[in-house]
């Protein structure tokens, strides 16, 4: 046990961006399940403080204009941002990762289709359909809803880069042993290409949560977000709606772009510290 | 073989234009929406009472526009409007059409963002190579984290932050608009500077994060070309190091980023459009921001299809100039 700590340990210390990347996202979670215990998350409705005090004893990160305690407010929307980019993400990464074995390994018309169909989809601009769908919805999404929205266009790009390394992958020698050993296409995909390249996916997960998450929050901040729930995105929306930095209530958004930029920056230095790990190459001396 | 390349180029760009525009006429379609309806059932809730015959006038002006009709001779009568770029009027700024209030909006957008980018993309790919560059100053080492730190951020929240700091604390640069209010457009001097000073925090916040994006791919691609043998080879003939530098590590390592500029304008421009939003800087983002807040459908239509339109002419252009700059793609394969 120890000896696996240790090497986990050692691990880590060569590998300083993982480390990076873990540590912010961990905090980030602490800060969250901590507060969680210790703050009435019922402050994040409307009308449950006194509107626009300051950061105080009371309120450590002020409260909004509607009343909203903003420490509660952050407590309760971190965890519903990050469910967004989670569902989108897994839903995301899941299609690609189907998507992109079926062309890469299968090729022929299935391959030219989906590739096309990625590549075309890549071109444009994913924020835009995003809106035109957000705004066919009758109603306000719900953040579930919003999480399906974003998942609409998220398979994109796992499908595009997962079939490119499985193109690479499958002329492998190793490949070729299994196929000569008469194992099926479902076999192979499964038991030889799948772990080879798991690291890889789970790169590629990160990277689409980061991405779902940006997505989410780019529709929030543009009115297109669930309304009621006190996520970030829909805070950042609050905050540009009542002007606030022009009147001078720094709080009110000093909150939650310091949390959005921890786990933007949390996820990258995730990605990078995968990718090292996927791609031993990487691991540079320089 | 060259006009077959263009052709099939050209070919993509079409069905990039046909799949957004049937994508604008069905997603409303399919979730149910009624707007004339709604729009009455508005109109009359604003006057006090609702009125008994709503249905009826309901029916009425969907015959006027067409809208009883069978769903295909809608959709082609679509597909011909949108060809002609036509979106109808503005539902908030009833006697202005959608397609003025994009012309206004375009130029805004199109310096922002056309100057941003090619601005972002030299700096950043001449930053990558050099930071692979084993021969650089050392103290552009330090440059490397917090470039990769800026560019994980969305460009708008370092617009937030930015404009606290040099809008707000040290009021040296204006905080919102395109221009001064009360300042008339013109091409005087004075009104330029006066645009340049606005566009100096949104220009700012982006170059700032796309930089660091393009200095990373540059350098990873930098570290593998100058691993090849040709640029030992050119070591060892004794070449000066601008040349090998610039002509068989640069010229080479830059391919890549090209496809990847190609691929990253939408991603971009959806940044864009946030910057704009909190800035309330007058392009596209903002006009799209403000027909969100009036549900003024036409609006959000039209934008997001010229948008697209421009991006996919773009990418076009990209993949045309694309064999010019990589002499061994020579238009044939795709």
């Amino acid at each position: 046990m120890r000896g696996a700590v240790g090497g986990i340990w050692r691990y880590l210390r060569r590998n300083p961006s993982l480390t990076l990347g873990v540590t912010l996202l961990a905090a980030l979670g602490l800060f969250v399940v901590i507060g969680g215990l210790a703050v009435d998350i019922e402050d994040a409705r409307p009308l449950s403080a006194p509107t626009l005090r300051p950061p105080s004893w009371d309120y450590p990160f002020g409260t909004d204009r509607q009343g909203r305690d903003l420490l509660a407010v952050i407590i309760a929307g971190t965890p519903l941002t990050l469910r967004i980019g989670f569902i989108a993400g897994f839903l995301g990464v899941g299609l690609g990762t189907v998507l992109g074995f079926i062309a890469a390994y299968y090729r022929g018309v299935l391959d030219a289709v989906i590739r096309s169909v990625a590549d075309i989809g890549l071109t444009v601009p994913g924020l835009l359909v995003l809106i035109i769908i957000a705004v066919s919805i009758k109603g306000t999404l719900t953040v579930n809803q919003m999480a399906i929205v974003v998942a609409s266009l998220a398979w994109l790009y796992p499908t595009r880069t997962i079939r490119a390394q499985v193109l690479s992958l499958r002329e492998r020698g190793y490949v070729e042993v299994a196929l000569l050993s008469g194992m099926s296409g479902p076999e192979i995909i499964f038991l030889e290409l799948m772990p080879n390249l798991l690291p890889y996916l789970a790169a590629t997960l990160v990277n689409s949560v980061a991405a779902a998450i940006l997505a989410s929050i780019g529709l929030e901040v543009l009115g297109l977000g669930p309304i009621d729930a006190p996520t970030l995105g829909m805070t950042l929306y609050w905050v540009n709606f009542n002007a606030a930095m022009i009147n001078g209530w720094w709080w009110w958004w000093l909150a939650p772009t310091v949390v959005i930029v921890t786990v933007f920056l949390g996820l990258f230095f995730l990605t990078v510290g995968l990718d090292e790990i996927a791609n031993p190459r990487l691991r540079r001396s320089a | 073989m060259r006009a077959a390349y263009i052709a099939r180029r050209f070919g993509v760009f079409l069905l990039i234009l046909w799949l957004a525009a049937t994508l604008n006429f069905f997603l409303p379609r399919l979730s149910g929406q009624d707007p004339v309806h709604a729009k009455l059932l508005q109109q009359a809730a604003l006057g006090g009472y609702v009125q008994a015959g709503i249905e009826e006038m309901t029916r009425e002006y969907e015959r006027r526009f067409g809208l009883d009709r069978p769903l295909w001779r809608q959709y082609l009568t679509y597909l011909a409007d949108v060809a002609r770029l036509d979106f109808n009027y503005s539902i908030a700024n009833y006697p202005k059409t959608v397609r003025e209030l994009v012309a206004d909006a375009v130029p805004w957008t199109l310096g922002l963002l056309g100057t941003t980018t090619l601005l972002s993309f030299v700096i950043g790919s001449l930053l990558g190579a050099l930071l692979a560059w084993p021969r650089a100053p050392r103290w552009m080492l330090w440059l490397m984290p917090p470039l990769w730190a800026l560019h994980a951020i969305p460009f708008f929240l370092l617009g937030l932050i930015l404009t606290y700091l040099l809008a707000f604390q040290l009021p040296l640069l204006p905080i919102f608009g395109g221009y001064s209010p009360g300042a008339t457009p013109s091409f005087s001097w004075r009104f330029v500077w006066d645009v340049f000073q606005h566009a100096l925090l949104p220009a700012m916040s982006i170059i700032l994060v796309a930089t660091g994006g393009w200095a990373l791919g540059m350098r990873g691609m930098m570290v593998t070309t100058m691993g090849e043998d040709y640029v030992v080879f050119a070591e060892a003939k004794g070449l000066k190091a601008p040349t090998v530098f610039l002509r068989y590590c640069l010229r080479n390592a830059i391919l890549p980023q090209v496809t990847a500029l190609a691929l990253a304008l939408g991603q971009i421009l959806s940044g864009a459009v946030l910057v704009e939003v909190i800035f309330g800087y007058p392009g596209i983002g903002t006009l799209l921001f403000q027909a969100i807040r009036e549900n003024d459908h036409f609006v959000i239509q039209g934008v997001v299809f010229i948008v697209i339109v421009a991006l996919g002419l773009t990418t076009f252009v990209l993949d045309v100039v694309y064999p010019w700059l990589d002499p061994r793609i020579s238009y044939r394969r795709t």
